[in-house]
């Protein structure tokens, strides 16, 4: 008798383990592939293509001539064309700027939040983390129109103000930077308070009453003990306001109209109003590796610190 | 202090030594609950202090109030004659050792440690110096530069102690020092406290629900139960004497025999047992009617066991049969079932090593249970 049946066994189901394995790992894999990189090649081939009137509207990247050559057509004069003209590296710049400025807001509005919540009794914590959801049970775009109602010269805000005879005639609050503020701080508040969240629901309170009990003060315990136990929380949650507001099209659109300058909407514009797919498709690609540099640069930094 | 008594090893027994810590009718509600209640304590320069109870008898709650991370509902606390009550904790002469040990898990061993001296703005030679110390002293020299996540549980808890004492603080607090240890290290650590403790001469409250750590640990004992002390005194104090039968039963363990008074001859009680057929003489301070329930306690190790009967002077004997024998090496215990039905436990060292000798009955065996009336308790309550 072979006596390394049940050794044989073993090595088929470590086999099959393996390429289950495999399985779980390449569903992901290959979602992503297809449904992130096929796109981003698509738009990047866009980009390298000129603008025609045709349908699609830009060259073909490869052609092949009557006498059977093929030939590859790749221009980069869209890129060229986003360096020369000053609207759209002013636009990157204030894209970032404005985003900036509603992630720090974020962070401000968020961390105290996101601190109360995890400190308060587990019952109202529930309740707190829900408030926090709900908006999410209705649609963005509606929020945002709900916004321009609350905001307009003839709106809720103006008119309270009004009635208290706070002002005697309407402030400009609509088509401004500070409604874009409002807007992107109002919808990503949650993204940068959840996971601040999760990541001081992590640490142990006692830690704080040590550092009390060791002599510093409230504020010094945050500087010393809370922040830098929180920075996990403060990438995670700046990253996902930061990214998403700098594309934002729908905010600076209806809130900030024509006087906030912000990518997504020339993004939007060389597309539906120029018909350029070929710029659009490089103001695309140039605003991806504009957000993805940084990220990777701090990603580097970060594990030579954790290595080193 | 006394000049015909030296009382400086037991303070507590010398009326003119002043206490160095004084807690007064310290309350402490959380809503309806009540978790320290009126409790009065009075504690020496250089003690080893134990707040001894099980879980949610309050000891926390009032190591929580000495370190000023929790306010007393009422009551005054006082340090070295310094009303410390209102004192918040960052600026009281304590420093607390947590349970959980409460390390900063972003900062290495040395700057755990540092951490109380920068708060007081000590000169960074003075900071690397005294920090070098502490960690030569808890044998961690090696390990300033680890992070905690990269200690045993054993080298978290030395880092947390040299952490709390590197301040140098009056009185020193630790919550469950060692109840995250395992038994041969938490054995090792006991001893290594006491050297510290001994070495520094700094105050020690330690809180424990473990009663032998405390037993070994403490120059007194304060057995608290929701929210009040039962009873204070030293180790052999609670043990020998003990109060009533919940310190009688909690420290160590005991036959509790239920009996009542017959007569009474100054401080010597006649009394007899009410489903044993035995009388018996034990001494007891407090004034008790002829009549009164009491209860006779006797500790196992000073029962002997025989197989046939001995007669003596004050020799109180009982018969019953071997129910259950549970040998632990050093000591074999013996439950005994008496004629009345009741379980005795009787404790018997085993000094020989020869086989079958450590064992002086067996089971179901009849035998006789002695023990002296000087070696019992009277409590009534």
């Amino acid at each position: 008798m072979e006596p390394a049946l049940p050794h044989r066994m073993t090595r088929l189901a470590r086999k099959l383990q393996f390429s289950l394995n495999g399985v779980i790992i390449a569903i992901p894999f290959y979602w992503l592939l297809i449904f992130f990189l096929v796109p981003f090649v698509i738009i990047f081939k866009i980009s390298v293509a000129e603008s025609l009137i045709a349908s699609p509207p830009f060259s073909p990247l490869f052609d092949i001539a009557h006498n059977g050559a093929l030939s590859v057509h790749l221009v980069f004069d869209n890129y060229a064309y986003l360096w020369e003209d000053s609207l759209y590296i002013k636009t990157y710049v204030n894209s970032i700027r404005i985003s900036t400025i509603s992630t720090v807001l974020c962070l401000l509005l968020g961390y105290p939040i996101a601190y109360a919540i995890v400190r308060s009794a587990p019952t109202t914590r529930f309740v707190l983390l829900m408030l926090i959801i709900l908006p999410f049970w209705t649609s963005f775009l509606l929020r945002i129109y709900a916004w321009m109602g609350l905001l307009a010269d003839q709106g809720t805000i103006n008119n309270i103000l009004i009635y208290l005879g706070l002002i005697n005639r309407p402030i400009r609050l609509m088509y401004s930077e500070f409604a874009v503020h409002i807007g992107i701080v109002y919808s990503y508040l949650p993204f940068m308070i959840l996971p601040l969240y999760a990541n001081m629901e992590k640490l142990d309170h006692t830690i704080h009453e040590a550092a009390a009990d060791l002599g510093a003060r409230p504020f010094t315990t945050f500087l010393t003990v809370t922040l830098p136990l929180t920075i996990p929380g403060i990438t995670a949650g700046s990253l996902l306001v930061f990214i998403p507001a700098t594309g934002e099209f729908v905010i600076p659109d209806l809130l900030g109209g024509g006087n906030v300058l912000m990518i997504g909407r020339v993004l939007y514009n060389e597309f539906n109003a120029n018909h350029d797919w070929p710029v659009a498709s490089a103001v695309a690609i140039v605003l991806l590796l504009v957000l993805v540099i940084p990220m990777m640069l701090y990603q580097h930094i970060q594990s030579k610190e954790t290595n080193g | 202090m006394s000049d015909t008594l030296d009382h400086s090893d037991r303070p507590w027994l010398d009326p003119d030594t002043a206490p160095f810590i004084k807690v007064d009718g310290i309350t402490k509600k959380f809503g309806g609950f009540t978790a320290v209640d009126q409790v009065d304590l009075e504690i020496f320069r250089g003690e080893l202090f134990s707040l001894l109870g099980a879980s949610g008898c309050g000891k926390t709650t009032l190591l929580r109030i000495l370190a000023g991370l929790e306010t007393p509902t009422s009551g005054k606390v006082w340090i070295d004659g310094v009303d410390i009550t209102q004192l918040p904790a960052y600026e009281r002469p304590v420093n607390m050792m947590f349970q959980s040990y409460a390390l900063f898990p972003h900062m290495n061993v040395a700057q755990n440690v540092a951490y109380g001296l920068k708060r007081d703005g000590i000169p960074k030679e003075e900071i690397v110096q005294r920090v070098g110390q502490m960690l030569t002293m808890v044998e961690l020299s090696g390990f300033s530069k680890r992070k905690p996540h990269q200690l045993s549980g054993g080298e978290r808890q030395r880092v947390a102690l040299a952490r709390a004492l590197v301040k140098r603080p009056k009185v020193l607090l630790l919550d469950e020092p060692l109840a995250a240890l395992d038994k041969r290290l938490r054995e090792q650590t006991q001893f290594e406290l006491m050297r510290i403790q001994e070495q520094l001469g700094v105050t020690f409250i330690v809180v424990t629900h473990d009663q032998e750590e405390a037993m070994t640990l403490s120059t007194r004992i304060a057995v608290m139960n929701e929210g009040r002390f039962i009873q204070i005194g030293p180790p052999t104090e609670l043990y020998e004497n003990p109060d009533n039968r919940f310190i009688a039963s909690f420290i160590g363990s005991v036959n509790l025999f239920a009996g009542h008074t017959l007569t009474r001859n100054n401080d010597l009680y006649t009394i007899a047992l009410n489903k044993h057929d035995l009388q018996c003489q034990i001494e007891h301070t407090q004034h008790l009617d002829n009549g009164s329930p009491i209860w006779v306690a006797v500790r196992p190790e000073k029962i002997t066991l025989s197989t046939t009967p001995l007669a003596g002077e004050g020799l109180n004997q009982l018969m019953g049969t071997v129910d259950d024998i549970a040998y632990t090496g050093n000591l074999s215990t013996y439950r005994v079932k008496t004629q009345s039905g009741d379980i005795v436990e009787v404790t018997h060292p085993n000094q020989s090593r020869s086989r079958g000798s450590q064992l002086i009955a067996d089971w179901d065996d009849t035998v006789y249970l002695h023990w002296t009336s000087a070696d019992s308790v009277l409590l009534s309550e």
